[in-house]
């Protein structure tokens, strides 16, 4: 008893650093969180209570199986990180604002057991659950999934997503497609919701332009160059807002767990991503492919990393810069030298 | 004002205000006074004295033992109480000298004279420097006399003043950039007659303008020495960070500063080198930062070398609620302490008491990823790779991410989300590869012996036979 007493008014020990930033995991999540919350208001406004209800459902599913699961396992339970929040979250955004409420459960009870827990919990998924989850329903329920009929609400006159529309011939209105007055999925319809949720995980340095920023850009270039609509900003335009694009783009492709860490990386995960949905879009049947082209792209992940390590600090061009700058130096003294 | 910086890095609570303000303070200490042999980078010194032997202060208590070594001098006059091993920050104990002070401060005929730098010639100011037992005081501890030899004096153009106190919490450099300018300015002349092509840069961050200003001041608008302001960053005072921020250029592991043309000096060990060479005063004495919330009384104080932490802490009032952690050194870089009765030492630079451990109150969740590591890295490395590599014993690996290239600053560790030792595994890592390569190396040298012995043998094996069959 006295020896235990005597331990503990010694100090810690531990190797530096000794001092740890504010920021955690939690955070992090949390920010996700509150940046698709705009997204997730005009969902609810714009499709009716329902989609509440099935975000509700989805977020709890996600989080109910993780508790579940680890408690069963006899895991420490994670629930507290939030990461299980942002799972539901991003599976119920994008559900159709009509659809059942068994397939988004279902579907959030795949994503954490199945995709994540199952690859060893928080980090070690080699997929975006979310994502695994909403392709898994999209094979198994394809028609409630592609139903995007709005019976709850009031000016519900299209069913056809814009990006379904504008493949078929038809016209669709910027103006409705920026706002999010057209039929899609609960939280991808409004451009300008997302775009605010996305300056905002910027802002707070959540995420880097990186991805997002080269996923849109090589996708604007595939499509000027393969989509035989040439130069036409309205087309662009109206690929770049619909079909989920910027949702995907800002809040799936980021996901730290299924992209690369490297610098370099990112940037070529976005050109990937950015072509694979212009080859979907373009020759694909379907109108959109976001979610497969992350899911594909997930996977490469790995392998971009292994080729993008970058330079370390002093080697290889960082070396020859140097040297460079040194026998520049030289030939300036000599010259001095002459000079005199 | 351009401002100065490199790539990467973090921003930790800088924590200066609890003792900026504090000016430095002398502290008479009496009692028992110890001093390592070994406080510096390299072969330990070797004692000279014997238990019973009088000594003086300034006089030569430990001899340089190898090229890269330095003199352990006394800071103290009295008796040489024991030559033992005595327990040290790092938690070894190691090989020291103990006086017990008189109190007389009795020092070496010829000690405080001044001498006319300019006159000098570049051995006597080597030699000067190589005699006061002078080390880097900012932390690392590399012979200064060694530092200021390289191959080709005239390859340096550089000589950066290292100002920029990157480490939070820490101030004794700002209050000496402060209170003591003229003698930093004075080091950094006396340097500059060693390189003929060097210019002299004072680097410090930009959260001490006072500083900053200060310097400029003195300097005016002289040509050979300038102020270049740092853009606050941790570790912008990093040897290769710092070359990088003011030079453009890139140092890896494999090279010396020197090999790019420079040259880095903490501001303390410029001030100790104008002590030596303009006022025959060895290396006796330095300024350290006593701070951190448990701290009553936080203080930049001047202390005799070899004074136990523990008197200099009970000097600043003690500590005002217990200390779950104490530090020596900053929060980023500084040794945890097991207790606090250790001898300040040359490359001493503070003492941290803090009434927190964020380390044990923020436990360790799983990687998601984020790279903020990868971000903030100042060697541009990938901790999560190197990890991976660490922790699976595959060094080759992690040799080939160039873990060999981190300097442990501990960047990646302070990011972390998810508080992960990154910092810790690399440094058990680096170590291993050292060790491995040590072996490797020795048993190189033991088959290269085993192959001249065996071919000795067959020469003489042969030349016996040749004699014998021309019997």
């Amino acid at each position: 008893m006295e020896q235990t007493t005597e331990i503990k008014k010694l100090a810690h020990v531990s190797s530096s650093p000794h001092f740890r930033t504010s920021v955690t995991t939690q955070k992090l999540m949390l920010d996700v969180v509150i940046a698709m919350i705009p997204a997730f208001l005009w969902g609810v406004w714009h499709f009716g209570p329902y989609a509440l209800l099935v975000t509700v459902a989805t977020v709890l599913a996600c989080v109910v199986s993780e508790y579940a699961y680890e408690r069963l396992m006899k895991l420490p339970v994670t629930v507290s990180d939030c990461s299980a929040v942002v799972t539901g979250m991003i599976l119920a955004l994008n559900m159709p604002p009509e659809i059942p409420l068994f397939i988004p459960i279902l579907g959030g009870v795949f994503a954490i057991v199945v995709v994540k827990q199952l690859y060893g919990g928080l980090g070690q998924n080699f997929m975006n659950p979310a994502l695994a989850a909403r392709c898994f329903l999209m094979i198994s329920f394809a028609k409630p999934m592609t139903d995007f009929s709005m019976r709850g609400a009031v000016d519900a006159v299209s069913t056809a997503t814009p990006l379904a529309e504008l493949k078929a011939g038809g016209s669709v209105s910027l103006t409705d497609l920026f706002i999010g007055n057209i039929p899609g999925t609960i939280g991808e319809v409004s451009t300008i919701a997302l775009l605010l949720g996305a300056a905002y995980l910027l802002a707070k340095k959540v995420i880097s332009i990186r991805i997002p920023g080269m996923y849109i850009l090589s996708f604007a270039v595939f499509m000027l160059i393969f989509s035989g609509h040439g130069l036409d900003p309205y087309y662009l335009a109206c690929q770049v807002c619909g079909g989920g694009l910027i949702f995907g783009a800002f809040f799936m492709a980021t996901d730290y767990v299924t992209g690369p860490l490297t610098p370099a990386g990112q940037l070529v995960y976005g050109v990937i991503l950015g072509v694979l949905t212009g080859i979907f879009r373009v020759f694909g049947a379907s109108a959109e492919g976001v979610s497969y082209a992350i899911i594909l792209s997930n996977i490469l992940c790995p392998l971009i990393e292994k080729c993008t390590v970058p330079t370390a600090f002093g080697k290889g061009r960082y070396a020859e810069l140097t040297k460079k700058l040194l026998t520049d130096n030289k030939d300036v003294k000599k010259a001095e030298q002459e000079g005199r | 004002m351009k401002l100065f910086t490199f790539k990467g890095g973090a921003h930790p609570n800088e924590g200066k205000a609890l003792s900026e303000n504090c000016r430095i303070r002398a502290l008479d200490l009496q009692g028992e006074f110890v001093f390592p042999m070994s406080q510096h980078i390299g072969a330990p010194a070797k004692p000279v004295v014997a238990p019973g032997d009088r000594v003086l202060a300034g006089q030569k208590l430990g001899e340089a033992g190898g090229f890269i070594s330095a003199d352990v001098i006394s800071s103290v006059s009295g008796t040489v109480k024991a030559v033992e091993p005595r327990m040290q920050v790092s938690g070894f104990p190691v090989m020291s000298v103990v006086v017990e002070n008189d109190g007389l401060y009795e020092t070496v005929p010829g000690i405080g004279e001044k001498r006319d730098y300019h006159a000098l010639s570049k051995e006597e100011i080597r030699n000067i420097v190589r005699e006061a037992g002078i080390v880097g005081l900012g932390g690392a501890g590399f012979p200064t006399a060694v530092k200021l030899m390289p191959k080709n004096d005239e390859g340096i153009d550089w000589f950066i003043a290292n100002g920029s106190e990157c480490e939070p919490f820490l101030t004794s450099d700002y209050r000496m950039l402060m209170e003591e300018a003229e003698r930093i300015i004075g080091g950094l002349e006396i340097c500059l007659q060693l390189f003929p092509h060097a210019k002299g840069v004072i680097a410090i961050e930009d959260n001490k303008p006072e500083a900053i200003a200060h310097v400029q001041e003195l300097l005016g608008d002289r040509e050979d020495i300038r102020v270049a302001a740092l853009k606050t960053k941790y570790p912008e005072g990093g040897e290769r960070q710092l070359i990088n921020a003011v030079t453009g250029r890139y140092i890896n592991s494999g090279m010396l500063p020197a090999d790019a043309g420079c040259i880095v000096d903490n501001v303390a060990t410029l001030a100790a080198i104008y002590d030596a060479v303009a006022e025959s005063t060895p290396l006796m004495e330095k300024v350290i930062t006593i701070t951190g919330d448990a701290v009553t009384e936080p203080a930049n104080v001047k202390v005799r070398l070899g004074a136990s932490y523990q008197a200099v802490l009970e000097a600043c009032g003690g500590l005002r609620v217990r200390a779950r952690k104490m530090i020596c050194g900053g929060p980023m870089m500084g040794q945890a302490l097991f207790e606090t009765d250790c001898p300040v030492t040359k490359p001493s630079s503070a003492l941290c008491a803090f009434a927190h451990d964020e380390v044990a109150e923020n436990p360790t969740t799983p990687c998601i990823r984020c790279g903020r590591c990868v971000e903030a890295c100042p060697e541009f490395l990938v901790p999560p790779m190197m990890v991976k590599a660490a922790t699976h014993d595959d060094l080759a690996g992690f040799e080939k991410l160039n873990g060999m290239e981190c300097m442990e600053c501990g960047t990646c560790s302070y990011v972390c989300p998810a508080r992960r030792p990154l910092t810790q595994i690399f440094k058990q890592a680096r170590k291993m590869v050292m060790a491995d390569r040590k072996v490797k190396a020795a048993e190189q040298k033991q088959r290269e012996a085993h192959e001249a012995a065996a071919k000795l043998e067959a020469e003489q094996k042969k030349a016996a036979d040749q004699a014998a069959e021309k019997e």
